[in-house]
């Protein structure tokens, strides 16, 4: 669905590569986790994919098709966008927020109506009771689900997420986590997300990638890293989780606090 | 009600709507010119640097000298189109600033999500990044509507009609209502205008809220109610009206004002329709006559020989009329409709009792003493080729030379605060404050013979030529002092001397 090959980016014509040599693929349905450190390359790749940013070299092609020959706007539309920044539309009601993306293909107004509808169920704000208000009166999470909401609602096959979820506190970002998942499964929407969270990534991806220094060192499910890690970067990230859960786990074994909470799963 | 006051609110609707329609078009105009140019420089970092530089010096140069060049620029056309100008270069700081502040603080996150869901960069300008920064755009229009209402009063000076026409008459013949009905007048239009575009701010800054909740509704109505009296007004006012057979141009002083008043009249009792633009300077009132956009105005044969035929000397009264008459006619395509009679000299003038202390009788008695003493000119004086033929002439300096409004000039020496000043020999202050006038033997100064000059087009229509070839040597110096007096010394009205002229006459 997504094919990546080859593809560079340099910002000072090739004394330095943001992006080096970058090969992957994603197939359809498929959610790959991009993770690594800030200044990876991994939101820079991520961005390539829709020409947010114009690669240096090598091909991208979604749906078979290759991007670089493609209109940058059309591309665009028709591809969700999701990102840490949410970026509604602060002029723009909900429902205007969700109906952007359907008014810039032009849609039948009855049709871009229904799909608001629909869209604004999917994330669980229904549009009798949000579609009118503004963006300020949403909480964070609700601001991002209409964030998940406008990426949907021109129907796009393929996902690009930038950290959606990295600005929510952590109980309204597992909330979010799990429906997205849903969603998504739902949808059999093709997606990458971008994130710097491994356990996010261990969650949510059917695989995963992890960037270092503009490179991508390996690839693969998240048991595949877990048991077989290529590297010692690999190994440190994708064991970060674990050695933290193993720590909070006897951090609540220790006496005196026996009385709960010692057998809840972490 | 006094007399004085009822006259004042009779020109106060035609005030009120020229400066209503000079506001509002050169708003319109200045929004419509600032905003594109300041969309542009927030692109262009190559763009902004030098444009913000040229709309800050354009705001640097005096209002006035603005004016004046925008009528030059136009080829000597008075009215509202030089007025216009003037206003729209002014309005443009504060709108061009606005619009480049306003679309750089647009949210990076909101311009990242629109490129993201694939809007085109004139989409995100319009559908994003101008709506956003649209308070920050109107605040900067709000400052440039109340800049504009306040420098509106100075359109007056080309020709086209406000409040300034209060404040100028009102100060030249110490008419201290009119200057008060003028301001109060301007301040007015400038609060509710400030009001009413603050009220726009506000809705644009609260639109993101609740924009059904009852105060949003409030403001919103007034808004449109404010809004919609204002081009109801000015709509009204842009309805070709009554046609206008002849435009009365005047300079700014009292007997400006007194003869255009006269001839005003005259004409006005021929059964012709009359429009009055006085309170010019020299320079746009010749230039709008040769232009056809004046029709006739009180000039003086010496102003045209010293500043349009840049001639010194003085051959005679006789001599420079002869000389002045045959330039308007041949070069300037004016014709003389009527010598009035009467002078207006321009002459040094003192305090008898300081001119006797000091021993100054003749101009050329200040070369000795001029050092020690401060002059006063009226707003041209210092500036025409007469002060610097008598400067050269008998080689004075002054220590210091000071521009006066003629009002505060004539206040000034009698309360000995200056020593010297310029002054018309036809003014009723030099009698009133027993002012010494010196003595001009060497003839720098020339002679003013007072004449109607009179645009080709007046000249073509017979009747207006009989009607005031009638005033032709009626005005002696003694009734044109008389009638300065009434206006100057007495306290009276521009309508009173010109009754008393009028009772004078034949």
């Amino acid at each position: 669905m997504i094919r990546l090959q080859n593809v560079r980016k340099t910002y000072d014509g090739g004394a330095n590569f943001a992006v080096a040599d970058t090969s992957f693929q994603v197939e359809k349905g498929e959610l790959l986790g991009l993770i690594g450190e800030s200044g990876c390359g991994k939101t820079t790749t991520l961005k390539m994919i829709n020409r947010l940013e114009e690669p240096s070299g090598g091909e991208i092609y979604v749906a078979d098709e290759n991007v670089l020959t493609q209109q940058p706007e059309a591309l665009r539309r028709n591809i969700g966008y999701v990102f840490q920044g949410i970026g509604l539309f602060p002029h723009y009601t909900v429902a205007e927020n969700v109906a952007a993306v359907p008014h810039l293909l032009q849609w039948p107004e009855s049709r871009i109506q229904e799909r608001c509808h629909k869209t604004l169920d999917m994330v669980g704000l229904p549009y009798d009771d949000y579609g009118s208000r503004m963006p300020t009166q949403l909480s964070g999470g609700q601001q991002q689900r209409i964030g998940v909401a406008r990426a949907l609602a021109a129907e796009p096959e393929v996902l690009l997420m930038d950290e959606p979820f990295g600005a929510l506190d952590p109980i309204t970002r597992a909330e979010l986590q799990e429906e997205f998942k849903r969603i998504q499964n739902a949808l059999d929407l093709t997606v990458i997300m971008v994130t710097h969270d491994m356990t996010e990534a261990l969650l949510m991806a059917d695989r995963i990638a992890v960037m270092k220094n503009g490179e991508v060192l390996q690839i693969g499910t998240p048991s595949e890293l877990l048991n077989s890690p290529q590297h010692p970067y690999v190994q440190e990230i994708v064991e970060m989780p674990k050695r933290r859960a193993d720590r909070l786990e006897s951090l609540l074994e220790k006496p005196p606090g026996n009385e709960r909470g010692a057998g809840d799963p972490a | 009600m006094s007399d004085n006051l009822r006259e004042q609110l009779l020109v106060l609707p035609a005030y009120f709507q020229g400066h209503l329609v000079l506001t509002l078009i050169a708003m319109a105009l200045g929004i419509v010119v600032s905003i594109p140019l300041g969309v542009w420089a927030s692109q262009s970092e190559r763009v902004k640097g030098p444009l913000l530089t040229v709309v800050s010096i354009i705001q640097t140069i005096p209002s006035v000298a603005i004016l004046a060049m925008a009528v030059a620029a136009l080829g000597g056309q008075i009215g509202l189109v030089p007025a216009i100008s003037a206003l729209v270069l002014y309005s443009m700081l504060p709108i061009v600033r606005n619009t480049v502040t306003g679309l750089e603080t647009v949210p990076a996150d909101v311009v990242e999500a629109a490129r993201g869901i694939g809007m085109s960069s004139r989409q995100i300008l319009v559908k994003v990044r101008i709506p956003l920064a649209l308070p920050v755009i109107i605040a900067g229009i709000r400052t440039a509507a109340v800049w504009t209402v306040g420098l509106a009063t100075l359109s007056t000076l080309v020709g086209a009609t406000s409040f300034g026409n209060y404040i100028f008459t009102g100060l030249q013949t110490r008419n201290l209502l009119a200057v008060t009905v003028g301001s109060i007048a301007a301040a007015t239009m400038a609060i509710v205008l400030d009001a009413m575009i603050g009220g726009m701010q506000w809705l644009a800054e609260n639109r993101n809220q609740d924009v059904d909740s009852a105060k949003y509704r409030r403001v919103k109505a007034a808004v449109i109610s404010i809004a919609a009296l204002c081009v109801g007004v000015s709509g009204y006012t842009l309805l070709p009206n009554e046609e206008v057979d002849f435009v009365v141009g005047g300079k700014a002083f009292t007997e400006q004002y007194i003869i255009a008043g006269l001839v005003m009249a005259e004409l006005q009792s021929a059964g012709f329709n009359v429009e009055q633009r006085v309170g010019m300077g020299t320079e746009v009132v010749y230039e709008a006559t040769a232009n056809n956009n004046v029709d006739v105005y009180l000039e003086y044969s010496g102003t045209v020989w010293a500043n349009i035929l840049q001639r010194d000397g003085n051959p005679g009264r006789e001599r420079v009329f002869e000389e002045v008459v045959s330039h308007i006619e041949e070069v300037d395509n004016m014709g003389n409709v009527a010598r009035l009679g009467f002078q207006n000299l321009y002459a040094l003038a003192m305090r008898k009792d300081r001119a006797a202390e000091l021993g100054v009788e003749s101009i050329g008695d200040l070369a000795a003493v001029g050092r020690n003493l401060v002059a006063a000119g009226d707003l041209e004086f210092f500036g025409r080729p007469e002060w610097i033929a008598v400067r050269d002439s008998y080689g004075i300096e002054f220590r210091e030379q000071l521009t006066f409004d003629t009002t505060l000039m004539y206040t000034a020496v009698n309360e000995g605060q200056v020593d010297v000043i310029s002054a018309y020999t036809t003014d009723g202050r030099v009698a009133a404050f027993d002012l010494l006038l010196l003595e001009d033997p060497l003839n720098a100064l020339p002679p003013y013979d007072g004449f109607l000059a009179a645009s080709s087009r007046a000249m073509a229509n017979p009747r207006f030529v009989e009607i005031l070839s009638g005033l032709e040597n009626q005005i002696s110096d003694e009734l044109m002092r008389e009638a300065n007096k009434i206006v100057d010394v007495d306290g009276g009205t521009v309508s009173e001397a010109v009754a008393f002229l009028q009772s004078q006459l034949n």
